[in-house]
């Protein structure tokens, strides 16, 4: 048997020199300033206005999406999954399927759509209306995330809510609940494991985006995400770079943590 | 004994929300087929888009650099993942977790620090270049690998693999002609999500790519800064029908299952 | 003495996709009775529950509860409650909110619903349970408290889907027992589906056997154990030799080339019939005593009898005895004229539907 085992070797080895290794240097480059003496200062460094800014913006923007794509995709779900015919699942794989599209043309039909000239503006144009300026401003960047990121949210609620025993609402109707009882006392609270992962897999990748705040915000608008990048990037300082990465990292997984909790207390009654 | 209007209004918000991710994308194609370069105008039907797309000697590379890139990656990372698979499911309860949360962080973890982190150990050991990229997108497909043959090999009939043994078949054999066949899919669907995660990745290419050297998703950004040039919308619909093609055949194996495609997306995240 | 008529299901026809599941069912449920449908899966039972716990609409017909039409009545405007086949209980709640549920819909008092949940749960011998999460319930438990949900509405009917489906033999038959003092301790009337006859026979007042949509026979247990109507009843409770025959004439019948005496008349003369003889009525003599002769081919134990084949004319008689014979003994074959029950044989489409499956 330990013959078997050993065909993980491989992957072992490469866990160890490619996931944790790298990780190791982020810590090495974070903790050191730039001639290699131990430092706290590029830790420390978040507390700097403009970097502690560019983090709010980070998570304003980051929660404005997550919520509204939770606005959009729970009445989608719910609807989705309350039909049963064998077509659903094909209609659940289009709405997810714009995932799949490169994220890099996604961001880039966006726009075309808010440009100045773009087509948005040329509808409005065409019935006679005042062009809107959205591009390079935090709206595009808010549209560009929820609509890169909301199929995210459509799967897990969709998933959480087919999950959710039909008999459960016969068994509410038959004890005397109407329509709106059955929603806000048997769907909203079985669906709240979806609603969590829902969150964690919006909210992870918005806040440490900065491609889209690139193209859309142009360069005018800086998330954490921007301010890491130009660092290795432009200003070339790769310690404080490292050291504000860690900080993200750190957020994301407290963050991922406190949202797990919540799941699993809620898990721990949803034990089938 | 849902009423008509409720009905109706389902129905009208499903094809809104449709409208809405699907809108651009559409745009995109309508777009690579127009003769004027303007956004706003239709200028006439046209391939020339398309032809000089494949002339442009700076997009091709990049395509070529992906190909190759995103075809060797999602195979090593099928080799090392279901290997990884096998030896595990004979591993204690508590080394099998500890390697599972080992093999999470990459997908869990922002990009842009994953992308850093490998960044930062080629610059010191080796320097960037194809190889560095090639470990990244390693790196970033095993865990999908991993995902989609564990089920699999869970499920495997234990006792078709006993029976095996118990009529005289040897291990390997047994695992050969029983077992493999079984997760094959698994394998298969990992290797092809493993390919188009690799396809789709612009953060962690662009922090471990050596100089000069594009895929095709930092080859977009770098020519959306420039301004816009239509042969990209031409190579968008290109990829549109690739991925397509792609997801159907996934989804062919994995027989509509949403978890597999929750999977997928979980997967997707960190993408 | 008959009770009042509680619920009469008026001539009910349901399809799904084009699948006739319930053809012009016709059925009264009297006041405080103990009603079980009984058939296999996909004879329609389940479907009629639903119909009367209101979760689908009939094609055609009528409910009609108590004097009222109550058809297009949606579920929880309606006097009844359903136990659930995979019992239902609502897995974010406690035992004590899944139990308050109805109640607080109903806007009862605080004060109410603590002694009503307090009776419910001394009443289905679970008391102290409140704050448990079902989930952590053994199947027998979160079976009470799906019962204990349902009846502190106080409904004047339950409805019971296969409820004891998913327990153990040994918990099932207490359960029966305990469903039996239930009904006497309320005094409503139960409505239940079960695939089970054994269920069936020992719990209820009026046993509705189905078969493909239709009704094929309503009666005590005692009258469809005894006399069954067709093959298919037949067939369904219990163990049956069911055998080709032909009606000589009345009181006359051939079975296997041998003419028997039976009590059956108005058959008419030479008419091919269905003849059922139960096991344990097949009495085994010595050779040459009794109607035929044959041997015993097959033989097993049971526990409280034995369970024989004897091989006569040409066919296999499933022979019920607490004597056994060993394989190859030669035995002489009597019945009872009073235990042969003569059928007449399905003659159109719609009479299939009581054939004998295999």
């Amino acid at each position: 048997m330990t013959k078997r085992k050993m065909l993980a070797g491989p992957y072992l080895v490469w866990a160890a020199g490619f996931i944790i290794l790298p990780l190791f240097m982020i810590l090495l480059y974070g903790f050191t300033s730039e001639d290699g003496g131990f430092t706290f200062s590029n830790i420390a460094a978040i507390a700097d206005p403009i970097h502690l800014s560019a983090l709010g913006q980070s998570i304003v923007i980051a929660a404005g999406s997550t919520v509204i794509s939770l606005l959009v995709s729970y009445p989608l779900a719910y609807i989705l999954s309350k039909r049963t015919s064998g077509k659903t699942s094909t209609v659940i794989m289009m709405f997810i399927l714009p995932m799949w599209i490169n994220f890099m043309l996604r961001v880039l039909a966006l726009q075309m759509i808010l440009a100045n000239t773009g087509i948005l503006n040329g509808i409005l144009g065409f019935f006679g209306l005042e062009p809107l300026h959205i591009l390079y401003s935090r709206k595009a960047i808010l549209i560009g995330m929820t609509y890169d990121y909301l199929p995210f949210m459509i799967l897990p609620l969709y998933n959480a809510m087919c999950k959710i025993d039909r008999d459960l609402v016969d068994a509410a109707a038959d004890l005397g609940a109407g329509r709106f009882i059955i929603f806000s006392k048997v769907i909203l609270p079985l669906s709240m494991p979806g609603v969590i992962s829902g969150i964690i897999m919006v909210f992870i990748p918005s806040i440490s985006e900065f491609a889209i705040a690139d193209i859309l915000g142009g360069s005018k608008i800086l998330l954490i995400g921007n301010v890491i990048e130009q660092e290795f990037n432009l200003t070339n300082n790769w310690n404080l770079g490292s050291g504000l990465s860690l900080v993200l990292m750190l957020f994301i997984f407290g963050s991922m943590a406190v949202m797990n909790k919540t799941d699993a207390d809620q898990e721990g009654q949803l034990l089938w | 004994m849902v009423s008509r209007g409720q009905k109706f209004l389902e129905r009208f918000y499903i094809g809104f929300v449709f409208f809405l991710l699907y809108a651009p994308i559409l745009i995109l194609i309508v777009c690579s087929f127009n003769a004027s370069k303007a956004r706003t105008v239709w200028g006439g039907f046209t391939f020339n888009w398309y032809v000089s797309l494949a002339q442009n000697e700076e997009v091709m590379a990049a395509v070529r650099t992906s190909l190759v890139l995103t075809f060797s990656a999602a195979l090593i990372a099928t080799i090392l993942g279901t290997l990884a698979c096998i030896g595990m499911t004979v591993m204690k309860k508590n080394s099998q977790s500890a390697i599972m949360s080992v093999t999470n962080i990459p997908m869990l973890n922002a990009d842009i620090v994953t992308g850093i982190a490998i960044m930062l150990l080629f610059v010191r050991f080796a320097g960037l270049g194809m190889m560095s990229m090639l470990a990244a997108h390693i790196t970033l497909g095993v865990p999908y690998v991993i995902l989609n043959v564990m089920p699999k090999l869970k499920q495997t009939n234990r006792s078709a693999y006993e029976a095996a043994l118990d009529l005289g078949a040897t291990p390997t054999y047994a695992f050969r002609k029983i077992v493999l066949p079984d997760i094959m899919p698994g394998v298969l669907s990992g290797f092809l999500l493993a390919f188009t995660i690799s396809l789709d990745d612009f953060v962690i290419t662009y922090f471990t790519k050596g100089p000069g050297i594009n895929t095709i998703s930092t080859m977009i950004y770098q020519q959306v800064r420039r301004g816009i040039n239509p042969e990209m919308y031409a190579l968008s619909t290109i990829l549109f029908l690739v991925i397509l093609v792609f997801l159907w055949i996934v989804n062919r194996i994995q027989n509509d299952e949403p978890q597999a495609a929750e999977a997928q997306a979980k997967g997707k995240v960190a993408a | 003495m008959q009770a009042k008529e509680l619920i009469h299901l008026e001539n009910i026809s349901k399809s799904f996709d084009g699948e006739l599941v319930l053809d012009e069912l016709d059925l009264t449920i009297r006041e405080n009775e103990f009603l079980t449908l009984l058939g296999p899966s996909g004879c329609g039972k389940s479907t009629t529950l639903r119909i009367l716990g209101g979760f689908i609409l009939p094609d055609k017909g009528r409910v009609i509860f108590d004097g009222q039409d109550i058809t297009n009545t949606p579920p929880n405007k309606r006097n009844l409650n359903t136990v659930f086949q995979k019992y239902s209980l609502f897995p974010h709640m406690n035992v004590e909110d899944n139990i308050a549920f109805g109640l607080r819909i109903a806007g009862k008092s605080d004060a109410y619903i603590k002694d009503k949940i307090k009776y419910a749960l001394k009443l289905v011998n679970l008391d102290g349970f409140e704050k448990r999460s079902p989930l952590l319930l053994s199947g027998g438990q979160q079976q009470r408290i799906a019962i204990a949900r349902a009846i502190v509405n106080e409904p004047r009917v339950l409805l019971l889907d296969e409820p004891l489906g998913a327990l153990d033999l040994k918990l099932r038959q207490d359960m029966q027992y305990e469903l039996i003092r239930l009904k006497n301790e309320l005094g409503i009337t139960f409505v239940y589906v079960t695939h089970d006859q054994e269920e069936a026979l020992t719990m209820s007042d009026t046993v509705v056997v189905m078969n493909q949509g239709y009704i094929q026979q309503m009666g005590t247990p005692e009258d469809i154990y005894n006399e069954p109507e067709n093959a298919f009843v037949a067939d369904f409770i219990g163990d049956s030799n069911i055998i080709d025959g032909i009606m000589i004439r009345d009181r006359k019948v051939e079975i296997l080339g041998v003419t028997f005496d039976c009590v059956d008349t108005g058959f008419g003369e030479y008419k091919p019939v269905d003849v059922v003889i139960r096991p344990e009525d097949v009495v085994l003599l010595d050779p040459g005593k009794g109607s035929m002769d044959g041997v015993v081919s097959h033989i097993i134990f049971k526990g409280v009898h034995y369970e024989m084949e004897v091989t006569a004319g040409g066919f296999d008689w499933l022979v019920q005895s607490t004597v056994g014979h060993p394989v190859g003994t030669p035995v002489g074959i009597w019945v009872d004229p009073y235990n042969i029950q003569i059928m007449n044989k399905p003659e159109s489409d719609d009479e299939k539907a009581v054939g004998v499956e295999e």
